[in-house]
């Protein structure tokens, strides 16, 4: 199995979508990142726009978000902390 | 006689009444409890999830901030108020504020000046009857808080943190409040949001944080985490409180329930020796009657 990465989607009032992943993909305030297992830490504001999420399963999860929001990655752990946000597929 | 009995029925059957609407009430709260407690058990993951990017920013950056400066003297405060819309929950609101009379006591012997904002219906008819001074109020839906009040909350009151003294600024914001405890207590807390103070969640052993890469800068960063925070805590002091409403609510209708039924007891007992007088008395006409009767006819 290839390196996974634990995958947390949080609004204010609820946990959006929480799995293994292999991939993240999210548009930062300076552009589009991916994020795969091993990704040195960082923490970046997120701009409106999809956030996609490629399930450990292969499945792809998209959420939007209007109002953005920020990301954190530490030891394979993605944060994705978005005010609002919605699952679309 | 009859009439004393009647009165006393009439007492059975309000109290009856009432104890039918507080047993109600009281189960409405119950079952509402749960909902708010899944709501504060909802907005967790955020919480957490905020706090630990604050908290990571504070320690890599010297967090020089307009948002955590102190003033040296501070010269004006404000109280953000979080009370409920409606009664019938005990002490809930009046424990809030007595709390910020405290608070407003003491600042004013440090010689600031206090200025108000309120959230809840209870607060504002507070300061209504007494016919003091809010720069703004929030009222309805405090059982059932939404993030779009959290917002404005937090927008205002950072707007008049940042602003200049003289032009009607404050220097420090309070947050005072009834946090949920448990079930039985709920206790009003007063927290100073404004300067902000980085209180870091208790990190668990090995939680050192590792050397964030940040987009774009670390200022911006905090720039943009900061006003999250400071909604992020606005918002889950208005779950908590919403929480504690119900508690307090529920606690009271119980209460009265088991009042209600004190003074049906009471009163059953009342009417039934009020009754068993009525009958005596009349037994005794009766036998009081007939004895003269039977005197007059005897002679």
């Amino acid at each position: 199995m290839t390196n996974l990465i634990q995958v947390n989607v949080v609004a204010a009032d609820r946990e959006i979508w929480s799995g293994e992943a292999s991939m993240v993909v999210a548009k930062t305030a300076e552009g589009e990142i991916g994020l795969l297992a091993g990704h040195e830490p960082m923490l970046a504001i997120l701009a409106p726009g999809p956030i996609r999420v490629t399930a450990a399963d292969g499945s792809k999860v998209v959420a939007e978000t209007e109002d953005g929001g920020f990301l954190s990655m530490e030891h394979d752990n993605v944060t994705l902390v978005v005010r609002d946000a919605h699952l679309v597929s | 006689m009859a009439a004393q009995l009647r009165v006393y029925r009439q007492k059975i059957k309000s109290a009856k009444t009432t104890k039918k609407i507080t047993r109600a009430m009281e189960l409405i709260s119950a079952s509402r409890i749960q909902k708010a407690q899944q709501r504060v058990a909802a907005s967790n993951p955020y919480t957490t999830a905020v706090t630990k990017a604050v908290s990571a920013v504070a320690t890599y950056s010297d967090v020089d901030h307009p948002l955590t400066r102190k003033v040296e003297n501070p010269k004006r405060a404000a109280i953000v108020v979080f009370t409920s819309d409606r009664g019938l929950a005990g002490a809930f609101s009046s424990a809030v504020l007595k709390e910020v009379e405290q608070l407003t006591k003491r600042l004013q012997d440090e010689g600031q000046e206090v200025v108000y904002y309120l959230v809840g219906r209870k607060a504002v008819a507070y300061f209504k009857f007494r016919q003091r001074e809010s720069i703004n109020q929030w009222t309805g839906g405090t059982d059932v808080p939404s993030l779009e009040t959290a917002r404005e909350v937090a927008e205002e009151i950072t707007e008049i943190f940042n602003r200049d003294l003289d032009a009607g600024g404050v220097d420090m914001i309070y947050l005072v409040g009834n946090q949920f405890v448990s079930m039985m207590v709920q206790e009003p807390t007063t927290t100073r949001l404004l300067p902000l103070e980085i209180v870091e969640e208790e990190t668990a052993s090995e939680d050192i944080f590792p050397l964030y890469e940040f987009e774009p800068e670390v200022d911006k960063v905090l720039d943009t985490l900061l006003p999250v925070y400071i909604e992020n805590r606005i918002y889950n002091k208005m779950l908590q409180s919403a929480a504690a409403e119900h508690a307090a609510r529920q606690k009271a209708m119980k209460s009265a329930t088991d009042n209600a039924d004190k003074l049906i007891l009471n009163y059953t007992r009342l009417a039934n020796q009020a009754r068993q007088a009525e009958i005596t008395q009349q037994i005794s006409e009766i036998v009081g009657g007939a004895d003269a009767l039977s005197t007059v006819s005897e002679d």
